[in-house]
């Protein structure tokens, strides 16, 4: 079933996680063989962008090798066809500019939202 | 045409983005949707009414469906003769047939 | 109404958040009406079943711990799962395995399996509907 992810809850524990949980069970969905596609809302519209960098942190000497790249966990769905949206409303509400953005990702308004959502059998708001 | 039900969990003093779920309610049925917004937990804050409370009569003239879960209401000490225009009690039973019948149900 | 299997997500850790207790009373009410239902608890939601949850005494309250009788999560689920069946219906808990492992809430009480995100999948293609409880 043609299934809609909306992403709304954005670097809530990715850097502990290594990833953005909705994200990540996306991707581990996908390849499992679910037809799903993401909807980017709020503050989240932020994984759209290009260059985050979440490297450098380090506790006791202890570092973190492996930060979470979120560009990169999007741009993966993409390649295997998933389609991932945000809202333009939002990400003009934080000054983001299509030249921020990853390539690929497409913005919709708030107001097409309504008929957007009839494309797909199930959404899921994480 | 599928229908939608709507879980609301905040209030607007909670969350800014709460209008903004109202607002979808409303596109949703002017899109030909059956839409039943569900307050529950403290989405059913402002059910009493209120300054604010007046959205919930705008969206049941716009054919929303309001409902405010009676344990909710009741846990906040707000009875139903000081509910807001528009907004009806309901059990979550009836909730649950909603998404027994197939619904689309976002959890706001 | 005929019977429907329902799937839901939580996320949510115990005692953090009344999306929980709301969660639950959706499970509680969907098995009392018959129907199947698949929890798939995902990141903090799968310490709800961890097996060494205890309750405690509350001098707040001033009650010891028999008197404040704490209803804990797993006690709560345990319940659920035996009474799913004398409506008719079953419940199937669903912990995502990485999310156990990481947490360290390996033991869980009976019922309760290891799975992973495929499992939710598959579990949504054979429901009627899925509700996905999302955390903050």
């Amino acid at each position: 079933m043609k299934t809609l992810q909306i992403v709304t809850s954005a670097y809530r524990c990715n850097i502990e996680e290594q990833d953005d949980p909705v994200v990540w069970i996306s991707q581990a969905m996908k390849a499992a063989g679910a037809e799903l596609h993401l909807l980017l809302e709020g503050g989240a519209v932020n994984y759209a962008v290009r260059a985050q960098d979440a490297s450098g942190l380090s506790f006791g000497g202890k570092a973190q090798t492996q930060p979470p790249r979120i560009e990169d966990d999007l741009r993966r769905l993409l390649d295997k066809g998933a389609e991932v949206y945000l809202v333009q409303d939002d990400a003009e509400a934080r000054g983001l500019e299509h030249a921020d953005m990853l390539e690929g990702v497409k913005g919709l308004s708030r107001a097409e939202l309504p008929r957007f959502f009839g494309r797909f059998e199930r959404i899921w708001r994480w | 045409m599928p229908n939608y039900l709507l879980f609301e969990s905040q209030e607007p003093f909670e969350s800014a983005e709460v209008p903004r779920h109202y607002e979808l309610a409303a596109g949703l049925v002017r899109e030909g949707n059956q839409v039943t917004v569900f307050l529950i937990q403290n989405g059913v804050l402002v059910a009493r009414r209120s300054v604010g409370s007046d959205a919930f009569a705008r969206l049941a003239h716009a054919g929303v469906s309001v409902l405010a879960d009676e344990v909710s209401l009741k846990e906040r000490g707000i009875p139903p003769s000081r509910l807001a225009d528009g907004v009806k009690i309901a059990t979550l039973d009836q909730v649950v047939d909603q998404l027994a019948e197939g619904r689309k149900a976002l959890w706001f | 109404m005929a019977k429907k299997h329902l799937t839901l997500v939580m996320m949510d850790a115990p005692f953090e958040n009344a999306r929980t207790v709301s969660a639950l009373r959706l499970i509680d009410a969907a098995l009392r009406r018959g129907h199947d239902v698949t929890v798939f608890a995902y990141e903090g939601a799968v310490s709800l079943t961890f097996a060494k949850q205890a309750p405690h005494a509350n001098a707040v309250h001033g009650r010891d711990a028999v008197q404040e009788d704490h209803p804990l999560p797993k006690d709560w689920i345990a319940a659920l799962m035996g009474a799913a069946g004398r409506h008719g219906g079953q419940l199937e808990w669903i912990n995502c395995g990485l999310c156990v492992d990481e947490r360290g809430v390996g033991e869980a009480i009976p019922g309760a399996q290891r799975g992973s995100p495929a499992d939710l999948w598959k579990a949504a293609e054979a429901s009627d509907n899925t509700l996905v409880i999302g955390t903050r």
